[in-house]
């Protein structure tokens, strides 16, 4: 399971680089998203998986999983879901000033004129 | 901490004081505060004269930072106590100058604290055993000489000069680290002491060499030597307070100290010796030479610093050949006396000399020689003052200039005849070049004596000239009188200074009873060569118009100045190119880099380190694992080939609420809860951004574009998946978490870890995490709703 897991989290972090570097914006965007789901998968592998019981205290269960990946995870889907609006967000406004979505014509300086 | 470490941080000390007082209290002249600082170190100093002149040496030792060799070790032997009474003296003088140059409607409050660094770091250079803390100091020198510089920031030409004293000096500051590391090396210690014990071991390493050329580079740039000394006339745009002190009397020697400092150590090789004097001696008949084509006073009292630079730079040469040779050639030992007593007396007349023009300047608002002329009865104080310093530095008897150059020249005619099997035949040319150097040295003194004070008056300064005030008399005046009595009585300095400082260059401990006399014979050939200096300089003195033509000779594109102006064009050039080059301002470029430094520094790590897979026991896989991962993976699959958006962004949102049923299986209730709730606005999100973003799909990307990210995100999966597969099988580390797992209840009062993870045991990491959560929302509502207007005003809009 675990190999399976490691091996599903390389597969997505592969696909969110080849998102990334596109050249429409909210594919990169997505992207993003997606390595951090990769990522995610990655870390909480690390501490093994379906090791022992849900991580509350309770006198019956001898063996708990491992709770420190889940609180650090916990983390980092807050934290991407900041990340993702904050981007989003510059992608509507790059969009409303710009008038394009492809990354490559967004170099340069902006027109005197707007 | 002692008396004396406090001695050296008084001044940066004070300058903090200095900088506040002048904010708040600007009534008496700022300077007045500042003087006392310098006279009590000077005092002080005096009080350890003593027991310097007998031989004895103050060694304090203060950690700083031990672990790397880098302490704060005070060490006083002649040498080191000479200059810091220079250092300390010249400095009283010159802020007393000040006071009268610098009216109170400069930035005073800047200048002082400019200064008083300035004394601290040049203290701390010429007092310092260990060659780090050396440096430190070396590089404080060069900081505070850039701010002085630079102290009227609104003339390109200061700015100018300070650019370029400061990348000249650095640079040979940088070169003379890396010296001081090499010799490090050889020795296994930065104290200078230490290395001189250990002169042998230095004398078989094949390192010597290096550390002594980067030394000497950082000595010569310092002390404005051939071919470095172009930044010293540019730094003429100081305050002339400035020029007298750094530029002149203290910091372009500093140089000069570091030579003398290691001549013990490094006078065994035939490098080390033979390219001070070689440095010296083109120095000295070079700026002389260029001293006279000089328009500007400040020019001409800056070139005739680098050549009496290059004066004591060739006599230390000398003096070295004396420790080589074992001290027993008494006339190179008498070349060690001259540089030393050549040192004092060029801080007093030049010192004298710059405040002179400084006061000329203030007084006639010009420097140019071609607009000055007949002052004499206007200035007769300020013209007397000149006449003595002048001719001083002429070598005309009875003044203390005569009497060093005298050595000089005895020195220069006793290496001539010397028998070395380097210079069998040049050996002529050292009396010869000193000579020349000598005649264009006695040309420019009277040039100035002649072209400020005597001639016809000229009706044409921006000023009405005047006899200066009392106040900027002083200083000079005091420096003046130090050139007679030194010239009249050079015995009072022998025993007491003199002579401790010779034998620390020397490094020998018998005493050397030097008696410096006025007349040495009928049969010196000093003597003749003073004469025929002086005949011929006059003459060709009088006749300058007739060779004066030579200077125009030469193209402005082959001078040094031509070559570092070019240099730093180049180089400006040059970086713009490369950096263009890679920094292309498209996001690919610079994620391209990043995960190709990702894949190559991984692959290179895990080809190096022996890694076995081996994974254990793991955990069967279930149908519904199946399923899901299945799931995702088609998601995942189906993001890559569409072009509509809409699929896309519902195939993301795939991904994340399998991720969610996934994390109910492997037991991480509270991630799946989050991750459901996350998902779940992400999507609302994501699809509110839809109605605002462009209705075309995508961008053409060609194939070839295409197969590059293709191959780099292949990359980059494998290479995550290897060290995730990696990290898995080798544990280096116990985990920590079954700390949290038996203490969750007894420490924290809670049952759910996750839970208590976060908002107990790691609250601050939470804490801060809310914090970037309201920083991405401030984000997000500014990104909304401000705009820039066209008067470039920030405002925020009203209806978005």
């Amino acid at each position: 399971m675990e190999i399976l897991i490691i091996i599903v989290a390389g597969i997505m972090i592969g696909a969110s680089v080849y998102l990334m570097l596109s050249k429409s914006l909210i594919r990169i965007i997505i992207g993003t998203g997606i390595l951090s789901h990769g990522i995610l998968l990655m870390l909480l592998t690390m501490g093994g998986l379906k090791r022992g019981g849900i991580p509350v205290l309770d006198d019956s269960v001898q063996q708990y999983s491992d709770p420190l990946p889940q609180a650090m995870l916990l983390t980092v889907i807050v934290i991407t879901f900041a990340l993702t609006a904050y981007m989003l967000v510059i992608a509507i406004r790059v969009y409303r000033e710009l008038g394009t979505d492809n990354v490559e014509e967004l170099k340069g300086v902006p027109r005197e004129d707007d | 901490m002692t008396l004396i470490h406090f001695a050296i941080l008084l001044p940066v000390i004070a300058a903090a004081g200095i900088g506040i007082l002048y904010r708040y209290y600007k009534k008496i002249h700022l300077g007045w505060f500042v003087l006392p600082i310098p006279t009590v170190i000077t005092i002080y100093l005096f009080t350890l004269m003593p027991a310097v002149s007998n031989n004895q040496v103050v060694h304090e030792t203060l950690d700083f930072m031990p672990r790397v060799g880098m302490n704060f070790d005070v060490y006083i032997d002649g040498l080191s106590l000479l200059f810091a009474i220079l250092i300390s003296g010249i400095g009283a003088l010159v802020v007393l100058y000040s006071i009268g140059y610098l009216s109170q409607k400069e930035k005073l409050g800047n200048f002082y604290v400019y200064l008083l660094i300035f004394m601290t770091a040049m203290l701390g250079v010429v007092l310092n055993d260990n060659v780090l803390m050396l440096y430190l100091f070396w590089e404080l020198t060069s900081i505070s000489s850039f701010l002085l510089i630079a102290y009227w920031f609104n003339r390109e030409r200061s700015i100018y000069g300070a650019q370029k004293s400061l990348l000249i000096t650095m640079f040979g500051g940088f070169l003379m680290l890396g010296g001081f590391i090499a010799l490090g090396q050889i020795t296994d210690t930065y104290s200078i002491r230490g290395m001189m014990a250990q002169i042998p071991a230095v004398q078989e390493s094949a390192l010597a060499p290096l550390a002594i050329i980067l030394i000497l580079i950082g000595a010569f740039t310092k002390s404005a030597q051939f071919p470095f000394y172009i930044w010293l006339p540019d730094a003429m745009e100081a305050p002339t307070p400035v020029s007298a002190y750094l530029h002149s009397a203290t910091m372009v020697k500093a140089g000069l100290y570091l030579v003398a400092r290691f001549t013990p150590l490094f006078a065994f090789a035939e490098l080390w010796v033979w390219s001070i004097i070689a440095a010296g001696l083109v120095t000295l008949v070079w700026a002389a030479f260029n001293a006279i084509k000089q328009d500007d006073l400040k020019a001409v009292l800056a070139f005739s610093t680098v050549s009496q630079l290059g004066l004591i730079m060739s006599l230390l040469g000398i003096g070295a050949l004396a420790v080589q040779t074992g001290a027993a050639e008494q006339v190179f030992t008498i070349a060690t006396v001259a540089a030393v007593f050549h040192l004092i007396n060029h801080a007093t007349f030049k010192g004298a000399l710059f405040m002179i023009i400084g006061i000329v300047d203030h007084e006639t608002g010009t420097r140019s020689l071609k607009k000055l002329g007949g002052l004499v009865t206007i200035m007769p104080i300020s013209f007397t003052m000149t006449l003595i310093a002048s001719l001083s530095m002429a070598g005309i008897p009875p003044f203390n200039g005569f009497l060093s150059k005298e050595m000089f020249l005895e020195a220069m005619f006793a290496i001539g005849q010397a028998d070395f099997s380097v210079l069998a035949d040049a050996a002529v040319l050292f009396p010869l070049l000193a000579i020349i150097g000598s005649i264009f040295t006695f040309i420019y003194s009277i040039m100035l004596i002649r072209g400020i004070f005597l001639g016809k008056k000229m009706p044409a300064t921006p000023k009405t000239p005047k006899e200066a005030p009392a106040l900027m008399l002083i200083a000079p005046a005091f420096l003046t009188l130090l050139v007679v009595v030194f010239g009249l009585f050079p015995n009072v300095l022998s025993g007491s200074i003199i002579d401790p400082a010779a034998m620390s260059i020397l490094n020998i401990s018998e005493p050397l009873n030097t008696e410096i006399h006025h007349w040495h014979g009928w049969d010196s050939p000093a003597l003749w060569a003073t004469v025929a200096i002086i005949a011929i300089g006059t003459l060709m003195y009088i006749f300058r118009d007739a060779w004066r033509p030579v200077y125009r000779l030469g193209s402005d594109a082959f001078t040094l100045n031509h070559l570092y102006d070019q240099g730093l064009i180049y180089s400006r050039l040059g970086a713009e190119k490369i950096t263009d080059g890679y920094m292309s301002g498209y996001i690919r470029s610079y994620l391209i880099y990043i995960f190709g430094a990702f894949v190559i520094f991984s692959l290179i790590t895990l080809i190096n380190t022996d890694i076995s897979f081996d994974w254990g026991t793991t955990a069967p896989i279930a149908l519904p694992d199946l399923l899901i991962v299945l799931i995702i993976l088609a998601a995942v699959a189906a993001i890559l080939i569409t072009r509509s958006r809409m699929v896309s962004i519902i195939m993301f949102s795939t991904i994340g609420f399998a991720l969610s049923l996934l994390f109910v299986f492997f037991r991480s209730v509270d991630l799946a809860l989050t991750q459901l709730a996350v998902e779940a606005i992400t999507t609302a999100l994501f699809l509110l951004a839809f109605f605002h973003l462009p209705k075309r799909s995508g961008n053409a990307e060609p194939r070839g574009f295409k197969l590059n990210n293709l191959m780099i995100s292949a990359a980059v999966g494998i290479i995550a998946t290897v060290i995730g597969l990696a990290a898995y099988s080798n544990r280096l580390f116990d985990s920590i978490s079954q700390f949290y797992i038996d203490n969750v209840y007894d420490l924290a009062a809670g049952g759910n870890m996750v839970n208590v993870i976060l908002v107990d045991f790691r609250s601050l990491d939470t804490l801060f995490e809310t914090l970037v959560f309201a920083i991405a929302g401030l984000g997000v509502f500014v990104l909304l709703k401000l705009r820039v207007n066209k008067e470039g005003e920030n405002k925020f809009e009203e209806h978005p």
